[in-house]
């Protein structure tokens, strides 16, 4: 298939990896963004094909997983109320969260219990339900990295078009940059190389990148996701750290132009602006996440469903026992977690990191032989 | 069987009531107007509580199956067609000609009786050309939002045909696994035109009866092992479920697995493998070694088993069975079945 093939070809993925062993002289840590990047890596086994110097960390860039478990509470009681239609991505439906500290739940739970969740494949669906279910409330589930915002723009920007008083949006909507800051500022950082999420910087530019290479003195490659796309970012990161240079550079230009997607950029900016947003994994971060402007506070489903909020923070007890939090800053593999293929497993998963199809335990137990070496067999 | 002279009920009503399903004057006229001018055969005829068959020489097979699938139409089939080729599948996977097959509608309130009477027309015209007579059935009508339109379930009796039986324990260490057709089409076209997923995407359901092919390697003396047709959960799930059975280890070569192009775009946009991607006129064959070529010649010769081909082999397992697969750089990794239902992903 064009477009496809080609960036899946053999011959090209054994002479990258020949150009990386090449270049490679030292130990070196580099952590790719985008849970797209971990499941293709895994995927086609590319980590085994590098020299043993090379570690790949996995990043936080998967939207499910990094959905603080609060909103997720808010998301099973707001799906249960009488009347909403509850819309989701579904990558959702199977997160595990807290239901009023004691049940934990998931949307195909909540459905059971005769909540009307759907699954759909663009916010805009949602609207569509919206319009022609006047008698109901709809409520999108909003989660989503820059790549995903502009389209729950669009949705908003629609509802509005349409005049509709029965459409909110529950926003859980994050930002790498700040996210990422907090991880390479952090003091026991590990990174000394980024693969930056190739589709967030489409929507955005390439500019964050340039300042956090800069200021934290690591090199960012801006990276695609196909076997040589990922190959190709891994050799020219770790060509810079073996020159010491630590400068953005663009793997992805077929698809990431510096300045990235102006019209996107236009229309999240309109309805929404950067907060303080909660993470799972990272805790609170500021200017993190993108909230509704408050001239669209009347689309805020936190705001419409605020009586069902539970304002004092708890730590849901599921948190205790999932480490995915660690997980997700590429601290701990997802092999090395002691609930790992026991009592965690995608049929009865502790955290979200198991269920997503970006999360990176997922991406172990479906490609790594649930955990064993892949050699092992 | 005259399907066009098939008469539109002249009851005075154009959806399906409760009272369709009370047995009383409605549930007759549905079962003489739709269900007997299409289905037309001795047996059911009769309109006797069950059905009296004559002797069948050879073991019988015997398979159920429920039929539940949304939309009712899709491209390339409807639920009539899954119905009743979804059930000879499963008596063809045991080297059974279909014979007989006894059928069950669940319909809800407000159906248009046009809708049903396409899918009544589809399930007989694809039972006639596979030479099955519906002998028994039955229908029920429930509240309006307590079933999809309509769900169909079934049961089908056929007679064995192959000589050895045809079950995972015959699998042996060496045997070759073919692949009858290309993949995921089914599955794909379904979701082509489920609410919230639509796409025009020209991908046209695999639906299709697998008997023939399987007569045909039957005929041919294949030394067939086992066979297996791979619907919910695709080659991924039917593989798996094999080498568990068997207790041998499944190596698959990805490379040699065909998948259309537009359905293997489909796949990459929704974020699915098709591997694990659900068929509904695809098979999984194993059989001997020193057959497998010919077996593979056998089946390019069939219609709709023209991609068949070699995907991979059985050997000894050394400890739990599994099935590998091996990639295109050389990489191997252990198939798990999904946990649930395969999800699309967000981004």
């Amino acid at each position: 298939m064009q477009m496809i093939g080609e960036f899946r070809n053999p011959e090209l993925v054994k002479n990258l990896c020949r150009s990386i062993s090449r270049v490679t002289t030292q130990k070196w840590k580099i952590m790719e963004i985008c849970g797209g990047q971990t499941h293709s890596i895994l995927h086609y086994g590319l980590d085994q094909l590098l020299p043993p110097e090379i570690e790949l960390l996995h990043g936080p860039g998967c939207p499910v997983c990094v959905t603080p478990s609060q909103i997720l509470e808010l998301a099973f009681k707001i799906a249960l109320q009488k009347d909403v239609i509850f819309c989701t991505f579904a990558d959702m439906i199977r997160v595990p969260g807290e239901y009023r500290g004691s049940q934990t739940l998931d949307f195909y739970k909540v459905r059971a219990m005769g909540g009307d969740v759907r699954m759909v494949q663009s916010p805009l669906e949602a609207v569509n339900i919206a319009k022609n279910n006047p008698e109901k409330e709809v409520v999108f589930f909003a989660v989503g990295f820059e790549t995903t915002t502009p389209v729950n723009a669009l949705a908003v920007n629609e509802a509005e078009k349409l005049g509709l008083s029965n459409m909110f949006f529950l926003v859980s909507q994050v930002l790498v940059p700040p996210a990422l800051e907090a991880l390479l500022g952090s003091p026991d950082n590990q990174i000394q190389g980024v693969l930056a999420a190739g589709h967030v910087c489409s929507i955005m530019g390439t500019k964050p990148y340039v300042d956090l290479a800069e200021k934290y003195q690591v090199p960012c490659v801006i990276t695609g996701f196909e076997p040589t796309d990922l190959l190709q970012g891994i050799y020219l990161c770790i060509k810079q750290m073996e020159d010491g240079r630590s400068e953005m550079e663009n793997q992805y230009s077929r698809v990431v132009k510096s300045d990235g997607n102006f019209k996107a950029q236009e229309l999240m900016q309109k309805y929404f602006q950067v907060k303080e947003q909660g993470w799972r994994g990272l805790g609170r971060i500021a200017d993190s996440g993108y909230g509704f402007r408050n001239e669209y506070a009347h689309f805020d489903a936190e705001v419409k469903y605020q009586k069902l909020y539970e304002s004092e923070t708890r730590t849901p007890s599921c948190e205790f026992v999932c480490r995915s939090g660690e997980v997700l800053v590429g601290r701990l593999k997802p092999t090395d977690c002691e609930h790992f293929g026991k009592i965690c497993n995608p049929s009865s998963p502790l955290g979200p990191t198991m269920v997503s199809t970006e999360g990176a335990c997922a991406a172990y137990f479906k490609y790594r032989n649930q955990g064993r070496g892949i050699n092992e067999a | 069987m005259k399907l066009e002279n098939c008469p539109i009920p002249q009851s005075g009503y154009s959806l399906i009531t409760l009272a369709h399903g009370g047995g009383g004057l409605l549930s007759h006229r549905l079962f003489e107007q739709v269900f007997l001018p299409a289905f037309d055969n001795e047996y059911l005829r009769e309109t006797h509580d069950g059905a009296v068959l004559p002797q069948i020489h050879g073991p019988l097979a015997i398979t159920t199956d429920a039929h539940v699938v949304q939309p009712l139409v899709f491209p390339g089939g409807d639920i009539g067609t899954l119905a009743v080729c979804g059930s000879l599948n499963d008596l063809a996977m045991c080297g059974a000609e279909p014979k007989y097959l006894s059928m069950s509608f669940i319909l809800e309130e407000g159906l248009p009786i046009e809708v049903l009477q396409k899918i009544v027309e589809s399930i007989a015209k694809t039972a006639r050309a596979e030479k099955v007579v519906i002998v028994t059935g039955d229908t029920k009508v429930v509240e309006k939002g307590r079933c999809e339109g309509m769900y169909i379930s079934t049961t089908a009796i056929g007679e064995i045909k192959a000589p050895n039986k045809i079950c995972p324990q015959q699998i042996q260490s060496g045997d070759v696994l073919i692949l009858s057709s290309d993949i995921a089409r089914h599955g794909m076209a379904v979701m082509s035109c489920r609410p919230g997923f639509q796409f025009e995407s020209g991908i046209t359901s695999d639906c299709g009866s697998l008997w023939p092919a399987v007569q045909a390697l039957l005929q041919e003396k294949v030394q067939i092992h086992c066979l297996r047709d791979l619907t919910r959960g695709g080659l991924a799930a039917g593989a798996t479920e094999l080498s568990k059975a068997s207790g041998f280890e499944f190596e698959v070569h990805e490379e040699q697995i065909p998948v259309q192009n537009n359905v293997r775009a489909a796949c990459e946009i929704f974020g699915l493998d098709p591997i694990h991607v659900a068929n509904e006129g695809c098979f999984l064959a194993v059989v001997a070694a020193t057959d497998a070529d010919r077996c593979v010649r056998i089946l390019q010769a069939q219609n709709g088993t023209a991609l068949a081909r070699k995907i991979g082999f059985v050997t000894e397992a050394k400890g739990s069975a599994h099935v590998w697969i091996k990639g295109a750089f050389g990489q191997r990794r252990m198939l798990i079945l999904p946990t649930g239902e395969q999800l699309p992903r967000i981004c």
